[in-house]
């Protein structure tokens, strides 16, 4: 029932943000905020359960909390949600994202803030769905309800070229989804024709034996989807302009949370489904993979735009997540968890930081900005603090992701991995580059001049004097004080985070390991002395 | 060939729904030419419609009933005249504050749309090629007065002339190939009665004549381009879904889809409909057009789903049948809506309101019109939450189970095309405006609470079949269930 809450929680307090709108403009930030701020406790207070259960968990089996209610019977389809360690996690990171959203949203956003804040608190919703659904028929149904608001919150509050990154955004994703869909109505009929039952349940679906074609072919419809959400290389070109064009609050989400539902289904679905087909995938999957890390990097590296490069170094760490996910061994696993925890919080930051540039500068073009640490030295070590993140300092939890993942993905593509590991090259160029641009150098007072020609909303332009030069306020060093505290904590103490995920990733990997397959084999015969702590067989 | 009996008392209570909208028809013309009030004509439409609704339920005890060796009275004829039913009291709703807003002659609609009903009736009880004509001429007749019914207009009566000749003149190439493919058939085989013909067995000849069959039919599927929104909706609505009806009942009952021929043609007409329809809605900027041409493409779409009939007699299971009663249902539903909204922004004064640059920034004049418009939208492009994707959903069901694969396909990408032209329309609906503009479009003075109600009850029918189906699943397994033991009979 909890996992209920959570969801209804959102749907209703993102419908009377909108309703209260016509009466008080203040209030839907507050009812934004209260209703995450709910969903937080509600989560922490599963918290102790988790730690004293820990030990029984990894026992008894990886599901902490299951609701289930018959929905269309005529398919077999159920309201079934359920949480395990995986689940658990990214449910973190989307609520703690959906604050910190709702706060760079704060004061950005005056322009209809009800209608605002009802499509972003629909989004998260509808992630939060993602993250718990068991049926794939539910799960669908939150993959496509989470789009429109999203679509929304491009399409209304963004910048110049808002309509089209919104709709490109949406064709993306729906076109791919469509993909999905006829891939699991498909193992839904297969697996009815093996057992006479007709059913979107996850733990059934499981059961089905695919013949390796089949096999191949539906889980080439879930890869599909999931690749062009995360997004991997040939499939990317709508986040740039999509996280270009958002605004702040929407590029965070967009960042942090959406492309992580990718990862989650690639682990979850395509990982848990099709163990046997993705082995057989995994080296084009790898490939790609590579591919997104130096494309992403290298694109990254060619920018102007602060949003666009900060956009396309997420394309870079995707891959790593691609690569990790992949190489079906447990250390490569922790790495992609990490590093999907680890890229949710410094890209959101990144992006905040852009947004609160834009909100400042009125451009996003690097070249036109210089000595801007002169005015905003706070802004300007927060900065430096998350591109050293981004770029996978030892000590923060970028790095232990992907080290995790380079080290994981070394044992089953050597090669491959060799050359992903050139992206921890390139990553530093790109991240303090930024510093240069935006921080060194002599000050331009020119910048806030152009504003015209880029069009902000009316709105913002009437407040051009007096935030030009000023330095983060109270309410932007508390949110950027929190996301440095988790990550400093991930880099520090990445084992106890791990260990919440650790049964669920395990049950992931036994199914692999289950499957026939020399992929596998080879593998394991290889043992790894220095992350065997976080390895429980 | 059988005796026809004398009608019995359960005949006549089957048939009530016929009669009532005859009777109906008739009540209403003579209202209409004794009495010239356009508020009481629209009223006894209205009244026709709840009684012919009512009447259903009565009927719906004695099914399945051949009524006459015409007419077959079963659970897809039902439902059939149910969903029109109530898209024709929809239509009803729109059409008097339509009317009102101006100076046209008002009270014939009523009586012309009553006929286009009981032709679309008569078309989805058709167990008969006799009741198969009958039908859709009394279905043409109609929609040909009301294509051309705006002809005294100073603005569009060139225009709305023109599309009664052209519909005139396509119905008439159509009929006269039904007549002859009906002519061939009974050559080959002898028999009116759906279920009295038989594809002889591999000889390429009477594939060609079926052809024919099919010629005729697809001429009158092909969407055509109205200029008045009421009657656009029910165009798209009723003769559509009626001829499909028959089509659906006609190839199950025949087993024509066997032929390889024809199943390769139908495959090609799917496909291309997906596609060209889908790109010529793309280029339009006028939304009565765009949704003219994008009702092509969701004929494509259905006929997936009719082309799996062949796999699902195969598995014995009525899933394309449902697939097909549930997608029409949401499609009926749907382009009502999408018509419905058309027509009353039209409402507000002369002026047709049917160009996307009108509906700029709706959203935030008419936070509800414009929301509500948006579920028709995102439904039509079957997104969740709406009806349209629980019938795309049944689409790749039924798809999936037949294995037409290079079709879902093609459902696929014009999926995607369409997407493109539906939120190019949302985008418009939610572009900001400049304040100071909010309220364009100030009301005539008309009364459109009818309207407003009808618009409401679509976009609520379609939310509460998008989040909830089962009920409506239930009615379509119903109507699976008796046409697949006549197919199954039929095959033996």
């Amino acid at each position: 029932m909890l996992l209920v809450n959570l969801i209804a929680i959102l749907f209703i307090a993102g419908t009377l943000c909108w309703w209260i709108e016509s009466y008080n403009a203040q209030a839907p930030r507050w009812i934004a905020l209260a209703a995450l701020v709910i969903d937080l406790c509600l989560l922490a207070g599963l918290i102790p359960t988790l730690i004293t259960d820990s030990e029984s968990a990894v026992a008894a089996g990886t599901w902490m909390l299951q609701w289930q209610a018959p929905w269309i019977p005529r398919f077999g389809i159920s309201f079934f949600l359920a949480l395990d360690g995986l689940s658990l996690l990214m449910l973190s990171l989307t609520i703690f994202l959906g604050l910190i959203a709702v706060a760079t949203a704060w004061k950005e956003i005056t322009y209809r803030p009800g209608f605002f804040y009802f499509n972003l608190l629909w989004t998260l919703a509808g992630v939060i769905g993602i993250f718990t659904a068991l049926d794939l028929f539910l799960f669908f149904f939150f993959w496509e309800i989470m789009l429109i608001p999203m679509y929304f919150i491009i399409a209304i509050w963004g910048h110049e070229r808002r309509t089209y990154a919104a709709i490109k955004f949406f064709i993306f994703t729906q076109v791919s989804g469509l993909f999905m869909l006829l891939a699991m109505v498909a193992l839904v009929f297969v697996h009815y024709r093996q057992s006479g039952n007709l059913t979107f349940n996850y733990f059934d679906l499981l059961q089905t034996t695919l013949s390796p074609e089949l096999g191949y072919w539906i889980m080439l419809g879930f890869f599909i989807a999931f690749v062009v959400k995360l997004p991997s290389f040939p499939f990317h070109t709508w986040l740039p302009d999509a996280h270009t064009q958002a605004p702040t609050a929407g590029s965070v989400i967009l960042a942090g949370v959406l492309l992580k539902t990718g990862a989650y289904g690639l682990l979850r679905f395509v990982i848990g489904l099709f163990p046997q087909a993705a082995q057989e995938f995994a080296p084009v999957a790898m490939t790609l993979g590579v591919i997104s890390v130096l494309y992403g990097a290298s694109m990254a590296f060619a920018q102007q735009d602060v949003k666009r490069l900060v956009a396309y170094s997420s394309i870079s760490h995707m891959g790593f997540i691609t690569l990790g996910v992949f190489a079906f061994n447990a250390q490569a696993y922790q790495g992609a968890l990490m590093t999907m925890l680890a890229h949710g919080l410094s890209s959101a930051a990144l992006f905040a930081i852009a947004g609160g540039l834009q909100y400042r500068l009125h451009t996003r073009n690097m070249n036109r900005m210089g000595g801007f640490w002169l005015t905003t030295p706070r802004l300007g070590a927060i900065t430096l603090f998350f591109c050293l993140a981004a770029l996978g300092l030892p000590g923060l939890a970028n790095f232990i992701g992907e080290f995790l993942v380079l080290l994981g993905s070394f044992q089953s593509h050597a090669t491959l991995t060799v050359i992903a590991a050139l992206g921890m090259i390139a990553a530093p160029v790109y991240a303090l580059m930024v510093i240069q641009k935006i921080y060194h150098g002599t000050y331009t007072s020119e910048t806030t001049s152009d504003s015209t020609s880029e069009s902000p909303p009316k709105s913002v332009t009437e407040e051009i004097p007096d935030t030009a030069n000023s330095d983060t306020d109270g309410r932007e060093l508390g949110y950027f004080s929190a996301l440095i505290v988790i990550t400093v904590y991930l880099g520090f103490f990445p084992q106890a985070t791990l260990q919440i995920a650790q049964p669920a990733l395990n049950n992931l990997l036994n199914t692999a390991r289950s499957t026939p397959s020399s992929v596998v084999a080879r593998i394991n015969k290889q043992p790894c002395n220095c992350t065997i702590r976080y390895q429980q067989p | 060939m059988n005796p026809v009996p004398f009608i019995s008392s359960t005949d006549l209570i089957t048939l009530l729904p016929l009669i009532s909208l005859a009777t109906g028809t008739v009540v209403v013309m003579l209202i209409a030419a004794f009495a010239r009030r356009h508020g009481t004509v629209a009223q006894f439409t209205g009244i026709v419609l709840i009684i012919t609704l009512c009447s259903l339920a009565y009927a719906g005890k004695e099914i399945p009933r051949t009524v006459t060796p015409l007419l077959q009275i079963d659970a897809l004829a039902l439902f059939t005249i149910a969903l029109l039913t109530l898209a024709s009291l929809a239509i009803t709703l729109i059409a008097y504050p339509y009317f009102q807003a101006r100076t046209l002659h008002r009270e014939e609609f009523y009586p012309l749309l009553l006929l286009a009903l009981l032709g679309a009736a008569a078309l989805a009880s058709a167990n008969h090629f006799a009741a198969l004509l009958l039908g859709l001429e009394t279905l043409g007749v109609a929609l040909f007065c009301l294509a051309s019914y705006n002809t005294r207009s100073q603005s569009a009566g060139a225009k709305s002339l023109e599309a009664g000749i052209k519909y005139l003149v396509l119905s008439g190439i159509a009929s006269a190939l039904l007549l002859f493919g009906m002519a061939l058939i009974y050559a080959q085989c002898g028999q009116l009665a759906f279920d009295a013909i038989t594809l002889p067995p591999a000889v390429s000849a009477p594939a060609v004549d079926i052809v024919l069959f099919y010629g005729g039919s697809a001429l009158m599927l092909a969407g055509l381009c109205f200029k008045l929104s009421p009657v656009s909706a029910v165009i798209a609505s009723l003769s559509k879904s009626a001829v499909f009806v028959v089509l659906l009942r006609y190839v199950i009952a025949s087993d024509s889809l066997q032929s390889p021929q024809l199943f390769g043609l139908l495959v090609i007409i799917a496909g291309l409909s997906m596609l060209v329809g889908n790109w010529l809605a793309l280029m339009q900027d006028n939304i009565k057009r765009l949704l003219a041409y994008s009702s092509i493409a969701h004929l494509g779409y259905l006929l997936v789903a009719f082309l799996a009939l062949q796999g699902s007699l195969e598995h014995n299971s009525g899933l394309a049948v449902e697939a097909c009663s549930i997608y029409l249902a949401a499609y009926v539903i749907t382009t009502t809506g999408a018509f419905a909204i058309v027509s009353l922004q039209s409402s507000r004064s002369e002026q047709e309101v049917e160009h996307i640059r009108d509906y700029n920034g709706l959203f935030w004049r008419r936070p509800l019109t414009a929301l509500a418009f948006t579920f028709m939208l995102l439904s039509l492009a079957g997104i969740p939450l709406t009806a349209g994707f629980i019938g795309k959903f049944y689409l790749f069901s039924a798809g999936t189970q037949a294995g037409l694969w290079s079709l879902l396909a093609i459902l696929i990408a014009g999926s995607g095309i369409g997407l493109f032209y539906y939120l190019r329309l949302i985008t418009a609906l939610y572009k900001k405006v400049a304040p100071g503009s909010e309220n364009l479009d100030a009301d005539s003075g008309t009364t459109l609470s009818p309207a407003y109600i009808a618009v409401a009850v679509l976009a609520l029918v379609l939310l509460l079949v998008g989040v909830y189906p089962q009920p409506l699943m239930e009615q379509a397994q119903r109507v699976a269930e008796t046409l697949q033991i006549k197919g199954h009979m039929a095959s033996k």
